[in-house]
């Protein structure tokens, strides 16, 4: 057998992967576009009707509370976990001997699968009759399940999600927290600066830039949120926790609109893509390295 | 005053730590506290110690969600994806990392979009060439989706392990009379190890986890995975929440030992490529 030169060889290296993604996620994203501008019910063959799905889902109420939702969604988690996640580092800065244990207890939520917590949560913390809802609405006062009234499902669910993901950004604050040059933080403390001094003028310059790819990572998945809202409302009460992701699944598997379901996917995409340009660039000596 | 700020300090910090701790594991307290306990008791009082311990519900759990079914099946599907996964992964970070490839750049920013591709932008055309073809509910088919998705960060992952090995050494091999294959396949991959094993481990775990796809594409009763059957367990047993109970601690509790044993990996993976500078 002729021996393949080093640049062959490294093609062939290359290729499953590459085969792999584009037949699974590159291919069926082009599909995706060519159905957002036609008619198809995922079985017979699709009729092009140009901007039909967009203007049908413009005109639909419901794209605009999901698009809300999202927004919603976006503001809470770039404001509470992170804030949680941050004092929730800093902390763990001065503990050395407990920090690692810490650790491991505030990541246990989010190792577990989505399956699990949504039913875990909706049936020994939010159900009016098995629930911790229930026993306080019985015991001390009346109270009503969050997640049967429109005005705050959103913000039960939400809580459920930043009860699994908060230990995420601990762990990844810490890890950067922990770049920070030793001498830098002693000088710091021997000059008599307190918690708040030594994270603003030593830790928080170290992990700005780890701050600011979670910030850009948190503001792209808070678009595509899916899971935790799908399990535990499908989209309700009175589709008030509807989702962009929830809207287009219903779409594709409920009523089988393909095309709508695919131009929903297109919207959500494209304010996904506004914070994956960041990622990108921001990774961009990932490129080089 | 000048040594009271610290301390007030300290105890806030303390106070937030125990509460931190307190909010991260309650919901599990409560499924470990109500596990063992009767329908009727656990409606009575969510919070109180059980006064029996009776297996009984962890019987009626398995049955109702179809574990004996699921386990097997979420074994065969992590176990594609990690195969999959890391055989891809492996090959295609070497191939990044020496940078032989004409346009190494651009595929190299294509793996990086494919990080943060949305999961809707292909699943719907994806799901009905699959039903098309008749491979709904078939593992392998399942598991190379779930591979597909999982590849970017693997691929980054291991990229860095390939790149802190020097080109000396690839050279000498070549030398040697190394092709590229035994090069990979005998020096690389070798010194990738710790690198493999961590992007095992997160994978088996995203992929035994993960909802939408598995969900959307292991239909049928026989193809449930043991989230899809707990998952199905819920509504139908609201009213026997022991065993709903009971299933809950079926699924957390293997989860939370082997995160246990294996979260120094699981911690270098998650950090490797989120911290920056």
């Amino acid at each position: 057998m002729r021996r393949l030169s080093v640049q062959t060889s490294h093609y062939l290296f290359i290729a499953p992967a590459l085969i792999l993604s584009v037949a699974i996620v590159l291919l069926p994203a082009l599909l995706t576009f060519g159905a957002a501008f036609s008619d198809w019910d995922g079985i017979s063959s699709p009729s092009f009707v140009g901007l039909a799905n967009f203007a049908a889902i413009g005109n639909d109420p419901v794209f605009w509370t999901a698009i809300w939702n999202n927004v919603q969604w976006t503001i809470i988690f770039l404001t509470i976990p992170m804030g949680i996640a941050l004092v929730a580092a800093s902390v763990m800065m001065t503990r050395n001997r407990s920090a690692a244990i810490f650790q491991v207890v505030f990541l246990l939520p989010y190792v577990l699968s989505p399956v699990a917590n949504a039913v875990i949560w909706q049936n020994i913390i939010f159900s009016p009759v098995s629930g911790l809802v229930g026993f306080i609405s019985r015991t001390i006062m009346p109270m009503q399940s969050p997640l049967a009234n429109p005005d705050t499902a959103l913000y039960a669910v939400a809580s459920v999600d930043i009860w699994h993901f908060w230990g995420y950004l601990t762990v990844i604050f810490f890890a950067a927290m922990r770049q920070t040059p030793a001498d830098q933080l002693e000088a710091a403390f021997l000059e008599g600066a307190n918690g708040w001094q030594v994270f603003r003028f030593v830790t928080l310059p170290h992990i700005l830039p780890t701050l600011g790819l979670m910030l850009v990572l948190v503001t792209i998945f808070s678009f595509l949120t899916f899971d935790y809202v799908y399990l535990i409302t499908q989209g309700g009460p009175a589709r008030a926790t509807e989702m962009l992701s929830t809207f287009a699944y219903k779409f594709a598997f409920t009523s089988f609109q393909v095309g709508k379901a695919a131009a929903v996917a297109l919207v959500m995409s494209f304010f996904g893509l506004l914070a994956s340009i960041a990622y990108v660039a921001m990774s961009r000596s990932s490129i080089e390295a | 005053m000048a040594k009271t700020a610290p301390r007030l300090g300290r105890t806030a910090a303390n106070v937030f730590l125990i509460g931190a701790v307190l909010i991260a594991v309650l919901p599990l307290l409560l499924v470990a506290l109500n596990t063992f306990k009767p329908h009727a008791a656990i409606v009575a009082n969510p919070l109180s110690l059980p006064t029996q311990f009776t297996f009984a519900n962890f019987a009626r759990a398995w049955k109702g969600g179809n574990f004996g079914v699921g386990i097997v099946n979420s074994l065969l599907l992590s176990g594609t994806t990690v195969i999959v996964t890391l055989a891809c992964a492996s090959m295609a970070a070497f191939a990044l990392a020496r940078r032989q490839i004409a346009g190494w750049q651009l595929l190299t920013i294509y793996f990086l979009c494919a990080t943060t591709v949305p999961i809707q932008l292909f699943l719907f055309p994806l799901y009905f060439v699959f039903a098309k073809l008749g491979i709904i509910g078939n593992f392998v088919a399942t598991g190379l989706v779930l591979s597909a998705i999982n590849l970017p960060v693997s691929i980054f992952l291991l990229r860095a392990y390939v790149i802190s090995i020097p080109n000396e050494i690839d050279d000498a091999a070549f030398m040697d009379g190394a092709t590229p294959w035994q090069t990979f396949r005998h020096i690389i991959l070798p010194l990738m190890q710790p690198g493999m094993v961590t992007v095992a481990i997160l994978v088996f775990l995203n992929s035994w986890n993960e909802f939408l796809i598995t969900s959307t594409f292991q239909k049928g009763r026989g193809n449930v995975t043991m989230t899809l059957g707990y998952l199905s367990m819920n509504g139908t047993y609201a009213t026997d929440q022991g065993a709903m109970m009971a299933g809950a601690f079926i699924l957390v509790a293997p989860i939370v030992v082997f995160f246990l044993i294996m979260q120094r990996f699981f911690v270098a993976g998650m950090t490797a490529g989120a911290v920056k500078g």
